[in-house]
């Protein structure tokens, strides 16, 4: 596997599209450094801009770069070589080369900025962490989609549906179920509702970063658990590894079963 | 005889000290080894020192003009007895005392030191610790009370008292006092023209200054953090608040700042950190805040209804969930020049002001207070998209209500 | 070498392989033939475990291939259509089988054989489909293993490159070894296979010798032979 890993993270760092997004996260850090004039700023608003934007790349480029290498796969697998470490290499190797353009491409400019003096060092090391999370999940998604689907027009259209229903749709549901049912108690239901939903999991990690004078308004005693301890972050990263587990054994579960 | 002789000893030093007042002094090994013993013999304007080491008294009642030091902090121990120190007269000085064990009762309200009907007082330098009441001023006026310490342990509202308490008193200094633990850590009842100045206020129950039926007082420069509530001021009129930090009171029904039915009042230069809620305003008129930093609360500034003619301008909201949270869609206040760190406004012109006006008041933040736990939602793609359209075409929150002239950077002052 | 018992197939609801048994001997050049979508390529890509069967066994030199990848370091395959990672060198690829596979100095002979040294330090996306097929023919053989699978190897070669790779077929061949080719191309299956097996809608309709399949249709030569069959069926 590590084999396959190491190739398809050479054969990924040499294409276009990872300068592409080094460069992008670069552009983006850069710019929202400029305009803001200020780390702290700069730092928050990347953190509403990765929860939305690193699972719709991860997505995107998983599906894209599976059928792209679709020969490439075909070749592996008339060697000696296990179809899961073929596939779970490919994989790595994607969500590794995603995540280093994110680390990289938004690190340096922050870097240079003058991170390692100021106080939000914590929130930019979660911001990345989110990011790489999110980056694992969606690109395991995609994977997931894309094994599914050989028609790749369809796996572009499920992969992209997917990212809005998770962005979009999803918390537009999940809002009018709670107003709908708002005389009975939900603290529970919201919870469990976030824990369902990849992004809405790493925006509550975000959220325990900005928002704890707010989320601390509420009188719900569970959320008091949830956020006014260690609890919520420690449930909040175990849910997030546990939506990278659960897709990454599908891949191999699918690959196992897959001709070729 | 020979008590006698001593004491002639100690009258006649004192005396080349200062030939109005004498000294007494008092200490566990001396001849006058209690304080009562010594406030029984004192003449009017003597000075009592009292000496390092433990006095068991309680109901000490102090009625004549005295000076009372305690020298190295002195322990009075109370024993859950009851008051600890009573005085009945004006021109008292009390200072330098570690007092402990005040009594609890249900019915009374006892104090480790109570002024009553008296005036030109000073309170200084005391240690209060396992209380009920700290300092409790009954119809008191002129007096001081400065740099003490008072550290309570209180779990509950009921059976727990205040750290400072003033009751129908006027022109009161309260300065350089650490108040910690207990129910409102200064509260202020039918108590006029008094300043409040550089405390600070801790993890106390209820608030950490509370203004009952209070009018023109004064308080700046002290920090009000972790507490129930920070401050509270309520049915009072033309109280000044100038660069008082509010930090991190945090909770369901936890404001840095709550207003009921005040009129008049000034809130200027003060600061507002991670506070659940920075001001909550209820009943309030014609009250001017300017110059005051909103950094990361909740809300920084939620309305209840029933105010008119308030202004806000010149400032800073920084990185609030909810700048502004309005429970109806009537607005007779002005928001003006005031910097928004949600504002995504541009300057064309550079004049420093940004030429799209900012609406401070989210779709999100009401449908928050209609279903509290949407909040888990905060942030979300979704809730900018609606938030977006509100902005488009306001339908629920106040149409008019705008920041015409928002500023482009932080207001500096 | 490989015996295949009672092979079943569909994808979806569309039936390939019905119940196919299939018993290739040691030693010597077998071609799969069948017009197309026949089962040609999912017979073959059943062997390398990449197609997995409904139903029936495979076993390749005695092991069955079921959750085995092992066995296939004793295969070289030549896949149909060359088509390789783009952002690669033509060197990194040979050097990444390499790795993958083992080491091997077979590589130098067969690239100055193709006439493949200037194009080594080209990406193959940029290389010609006959260049493709030329490094795609290096890959195959320069392994020594004992099963040689060559799927359409003809396709796109020019012919000094076509009697190189025929020299080579015969090269493997001498050296006792088992080869399996599908190709469309008649003259060339003539030339090379000392046995065929035709496939037609997923079951062996022919299996022997080419003279065998002119006697049973009785036809002067091969490739009318073939098309006798095809007429026949679709009569």
């Amino acid at each position: 596997m590590l084999k396959i890993l190491k190739y398809s993270f050479y054969d990924l760092m040499r294409s276009r599209w990872s300068y592409v997004y080094f460069v992008f996260y670069l552009l983006l850090g850069v710019v929202l450094l400029f305009l803001n004039n200020n780390l702290s700023k700069a730092v928050i608003t990347l953190m509403n801009v990765i929860i939305v934007l690193v699972p719709l790349i991860g997505t995107i480029f998983g599906v894209m770069y599976y059928y792209n290498s679709k020969e490439f796969t075909e070749l592996l697998l008339a060697q000696p070589l296990k179809r899961s470490s073929i596939f779970l290499g490919q994989y790595l190797g994607v969500a590794l080369s995603l995540s280093m353009s994110l680390i990289l491409g938004l690190g340096i400019p922050f870097v240079f900025y003058g991170l390692f003096r100021s106080n939000d060092i914590w929130d930019f090391s979660l911001l990345l962490i989110t990011g790489t999370f999110l980056t694992f999940i969606f690109t395991a998604l995609a994977f997931n989609i894309a094994l599914s689907n050989e028609n790749r027009i369809k796996g572009f259209g499920y992969a992209i549906l997917l990212w809005l229903f998770l962005a979009v749709i999803y918390d537009g549901l999940f809002l009018m179920s709670l107003i709908l049912f708002e005389d009975y108690p939900l603290d529970k239901l919201s919870l469990f509702g976030t824990m369902l939903n990849p992004i809405d999991l790493s925006r509550t990690l975000i959220l325990l970063k900005l928002d704890i004078s707010a989320l601390l308004g509420y009188t719900g005693a569970v959320f008091k658990k949830f956020f006014g301890t260690n609890f919520g972050l420690i449930v909040s990263i175990i849910m997030l590894s546990v939506w990278v587990v659960l897709p990454v054994l599908r891949i191999v579960y699918k690959s196992n079963r897959k001709d070729f | 005889m020979k008590k006698g002789f001593i004491s002639l000893i100690i009258i006649f030093c004192a005396s080349v000290l200062n030939i109005k007042a004498e000294t007494i002094e008092v200490c566990t090994t001396c001849k006058i080894t209690s304080i009562k013993e010594a406030i029984a013999i004192a003449k009017d304007f003597d000075t009592i020192i009292v000496k390092k080491g433990t006095y068991y008294e309680y109901d000490i009642v102090i009625d004549k003009p005295l000076t009372i030091i305690g020298e190295n902090y002195p322990v009075i121990d109370g024993k859950l007895k009851g008051e600890i120190i009573t005085i009945h007269s004006d021109n008292v000085t009390v200072g330098g005392f570690h007092i402990i064990n005040v009594g609890i009762s249900y019915t009374e309200d006892y104090a480790a030191i109570r002024i009553v009907k008296s005036k030109n007082f000073i309170i200084q330098n005391l240690k209060l610790e396992k209380l009920f009441f700290g300092i409790y001023l009954e119809k008191a006026k002129e007096g001081k009370i400065l740099n003490n310490t008072i550290i309570g342990d209180a779990k509950q509202e009921y059976n727990s008292g205040n750290g400072i308490q003033l009751w129908y008193s006027k022109n009161i200094e309260i300065e350089g006092n650490y108040v910690q633990g207990v129910r409102d850590g200064i509260y202020l009842e039918f108590s006029d023209f008094c300043n409040i100045t550089n405390n600070i206020s801790k993890g106390n129950i209820r608030y950490g200054l509370h203004f009952m039926f209070s009018n023109n007082d004064v308080y700046k420069g002290n920090t009000f953090e972790n507490n129930g509530a920070g401050v509270a001021v309520m049915f009072s009129k033309k109280i000044k608040m100038y660069n008082n930090t509010f930090k991190e009171n945090w909770g369901s029904a936890s404001y840095g700042l709550l207003l009921k039915e005040i009129n008049d009042a000034e809130i200027i230069g003060n600061t507002f950190e991670k506070n659940t809620i920075g001001i909550n305003i209820e009943g309030t008129n014609r009250i001017n805040y300017k110059n005051n930093d909103f950094i990361r609360n909740g809300w920084a500034i939620k309305v209840r209804g029933a105010c008119y003619a308030n202004i806000f301008s010149g400032n800073n909201f920084l990185y609030n969930s909810f700048d502004l949270s309005y429970n109806s869609k009537m607005n007779d206040n002005v928001f003006d020049g005031n910097y928004w760190s949600n504002y995504a406004g541009y300057d064309l012109d550079k004049d420093g002001i940004g030429d799209v006006p900012y609406r401070p008041v989210k779709l999100f933040s009401y449908i928050v207070n209609r279903t509290p736990e949407t909040i888990i939602l905060l942030r979300s793609l979704f809730i900018d998209i609606i938030d977006f359209s509100e902005k488009v075409s306001p339908v629920f929150t106040p149409d008019d209500l705008l920041d015409n002239n928002p500023s482009i950077k932080k207001i500096e002052w | 070498m490989v015996t295949i018992e009672n092979l079943h197939k569909k994808f979806n609801k569309n039936i390939v392989l019905s119940g196919i048994d299939l018993n290739i001997n040691e030693g010597g050049i077998f071609a799969v033939l069948g017009p197309n979508g026949s089962g040609k390529t999912t017979l073959i890509k059943s062997i390398l475990g990449m197609v997995i069967p409904n139903k029936g066994k495979i076993s390749v030199l005695g092991t069955n291939i079921k959750h085995n990848s092992a066995y296939r370091s004793k295969i070289d395959y030549l896949p149909q259509i060359a088509n390789f990672p783009n952002n690669l060198k033509v060197r990194e690829l040979i050097k990444m089988i390499k790795d993958l596979r083992g080491k091997t100095d077979e590589d130098v002979r067969l690239i100055k054989l193709f006439n493949l040294e200037p194009f080594l330090n080209k990406k193959l996306g940029n290389l010609s489909g006959g260049t493709k097929q030329k490094v795609n023919i290096v890959l195959t053989f320069m392994f020594d293993s004992p099963l040689i699978i060559l799927d359409e190897p003809t396709t796109g070669l020019d012919p000094i490159s076509l009697i190189e790779l025929k020299k080579l077929i015969q090269n493997e061949k001498a050296k006792g070894k088992t080869l399996l080719i599908t190709s469309h191309i008649m003259s060339f299956v003539e030339e090379v296979s000392d046995e065929i097996v035709f496939i037609l809608e997923g079951e062996i309709y022919f299996k022997g010798t080419i003279n065998d399949l002119k006697t049973k249709t009785d036809q002067p030569d091969f490739e009318h032979a073939i098309a006798s069959i095809l007429t026949i069926n679709n009569a």
